[in-house]
């Protein structure tokens, strides 16, 4: 019998109440991600995919239908399913260093062991020298590499990840995708990568998912096969380019779907 | 230009003025007094006299600001001591905010001063009456404002901390505290505000001594240059503690400093 997949979700079916209205969110979603693959979950804006990640994380439960980690049924969030924000969302009242240790201090371990483990991720994330910074010292970028490196240090099977870039401007984007690329070849995690950008998915991903405008279902699985590692030059080439207007196709189809409806629903209403 | 001391303008011309109003009079003779002979009276009041040695306010100063400033502090801090954790409390946990919070907002509009009766019926003349309104009255804005700060906390940072393995404690330690403390500030800053006005009212009634005790005192035997003297000490002392709060804060909130400056 095989290992259970790292990441399951079954039929799963989101609803937000607020007062009156209801929004369903994401409906009849099935997805496996296998150990040490590497996901990304790409969408039009506004289409349920980090409610996704929410329920993974553990942040949500689902209306119905079931989400699975390690073959268990999430519930609470756990160090073993590691979250990189958005929004960095470090401690601004914490220095570089604590952020990066608040996970396993919290957790009791013993100081010697997780300092030096610091020292280390810290160096691959590119910030030594930092250490003693606070969070409004420095760029976005490098909060982010922080925002990464206090989920690396927490050892988690399964890293998710809610368009950690969207907020960064384009170079160093880039940056931070070769640089998690390299961290990821090292680490070798399994990933849920939440992004609206078509690039970063087929550079970073094994496979990619792509959803469709609300309520979210996932329209279409492609396998990337582009040989690892991998570096941004791949970008260039023939496979990528394909790739990437197949990809372009599905996901401008949605964006007039959700254009068209909520222009009905505008006129409608 | 900009670096001119400005801030001694309007205090300058204040005092000039009311220096001709009593010079020129102005105002009622022997209601007002000039601005010198309050300097002087408050001098002897610090430092005593040989020749106003009948005075009984001479030399009595720096006494009757301990006994204000001691209630102060004592009042003020049982209030934070027992305001922070219940501020905590309610802003964190829907039951304790369902149990509590109307009573609070109940009590909150009875003014301090409407309180005084039944203080001196229950605490009799005693520093206690006088703990108990500075107490009260410090306690609302500290409260307050500690339960809106830790309803202000951002959830990416609740939900981070327990993605990280923090348990429900730790949570409140550890990211709500911190992320509350600068409203806490604010909320002690009005705290202590309430608490001297707390405790001039106090004096003027519940107990024989302070400030406060003073300035009544004062205007029954018709010294209108120690009640005036009793203000100044006050707005001194008043502003005084905030400072020390405002620079508490300061250092506490470093962090903050920096990201002042994106």
């Amino acid at each position: 019998m095989s290992a259970p997949p790292a990441i399951a979700l079954e039929r799963v079916r989101k609803e937000f109440v607020k007062g009156e209205r209801r929004v369903l969110a994401v409906e009849d979603v099935d997805l496996a991600v296998a150990q040490r693959e590497f996901t990304a979950v790409l969408g039009p804006s506004g289409c349920g995919k980090s409610t996704l990640l929410n329920l993974v994380a553990g942040f949500d439960r689902p209306t119905s239908g079931r989400v699975l980690a390690g073959g268990e049924v999430v519930g609470e969030p756990s160090p073993a399913r590691g979250v990189v924000f958005q929004e960095p969302a470090l401690f601004p009242w914490l220095s570089v260093f604590d952020n990066v240790v608040f996970g396993p201090k919290t957790q009791g371990q013993p100081a010697a062991e997780y300092r030096q483990r610091a020292a280390q991720i810290i160096e691959q994330v590119g910030l030594r020298g930092f250490e003693s910074h606070y969070p409004a010292e420095l760029s976005g970028g490098m909060r982010q590499r922080v925002g990464i490196a206090r989920v690396l240090i927490l050892q988690p099977q399964i890293m998710l990840m809610d368009e950690p870039f969207g907020s960064l401007d384009a170079q160093t984007r880039t940056l931070m995708q070769e640089l998690l690329l390299g961290v990821w070849e090292r680490h070798q995690q399994t990933v849920l990568f939440i992004t609206h950008d078509i690039e970063e998915a087929l550079l970073l991903a094994d496979r990619v998912c792509v959803m469709t405008a609300r309520p979210g279902r996932i329209k279409k699985t492609i396998q990337v096969g582009i040989p690892r590692p991998r570096s941004i030059e791949v970008t260039t080439s023939p496979q990528f380019n394909r790739l990437r207007a197949e990809v372009f196709a599905l996901i401008r189809e949605e964006s007039r779907r959700a254009a068209t409806e909520s222009a009905r629903a505008a006129s409608a209403g | 230009m900009l670096r001119a001391p400005w801030f001694l303008l309007l205090p300058l011309a204040f005092l000039a003025l009311w220096h001709f109003a009593v010079a020129e009079r102005w105002v009622v003779e022997g209601i007002i007094p000039a601005p010198a002979q309050v300097i002087d009276s408050w001098y002897t009041w610090i430092f005593g006299s040989a020749q106003a040695s009948l005075s009984p306010y001479s030399g009595t100063w720096l006494a009757n600001v301990t006994y204000s400033t001691r209630r102060v502090l004592q009042g003020f801090g049982l209030a934070a001591v027992v305001a922070i954790p219940l501020g905590l409390m309610i802003g964190w946990n829907r039951l304790v905010a369902r149990v509590v919070d109307p009573s609070i907002q109940l009590f909150r509009p009875v003014p301090i001063t409407a309180w005084l009766p039944f203080a001196i019926a229950v605490f009799g003349i005693y520093d206690a009456s006088a703990l108990f309104l500075i107490g009260l009255g410090a306690f609302y804005p500290v409260v307050v404002n500690t339960t809106h700060g830790v309803r202000d906390t951002n959830l990416l940072l609740l939900r981070a901390a327990r993605m990280m393995g923090a348990r429900p404690a730790t949570v409140l330690g550890k990211v709500v505290f911190p992320s509350a403390l600068p409203s806490i500030f604010t909320g002690l800053r009005l705290g202590i505000g309430v608490a001297w006005t707390a405790v001039i009212v106090a004096e003027m009634i519940a107990v024989k001594s302070g400030l406060g005790y003073v300035l009544w005192d004062a205007y029954y035997v018709g010294r209108m240059d120690i009640c005036v003297a009793t203000m100044f000490s006050v707005g001194l002392l008043g502003y005084l503690s905030d400072r020390v709060i405002v620079a508490a804060s300061t250092f506490v909130l470093r962090w903050r400093a920096l990201e002042a400056h994106e």
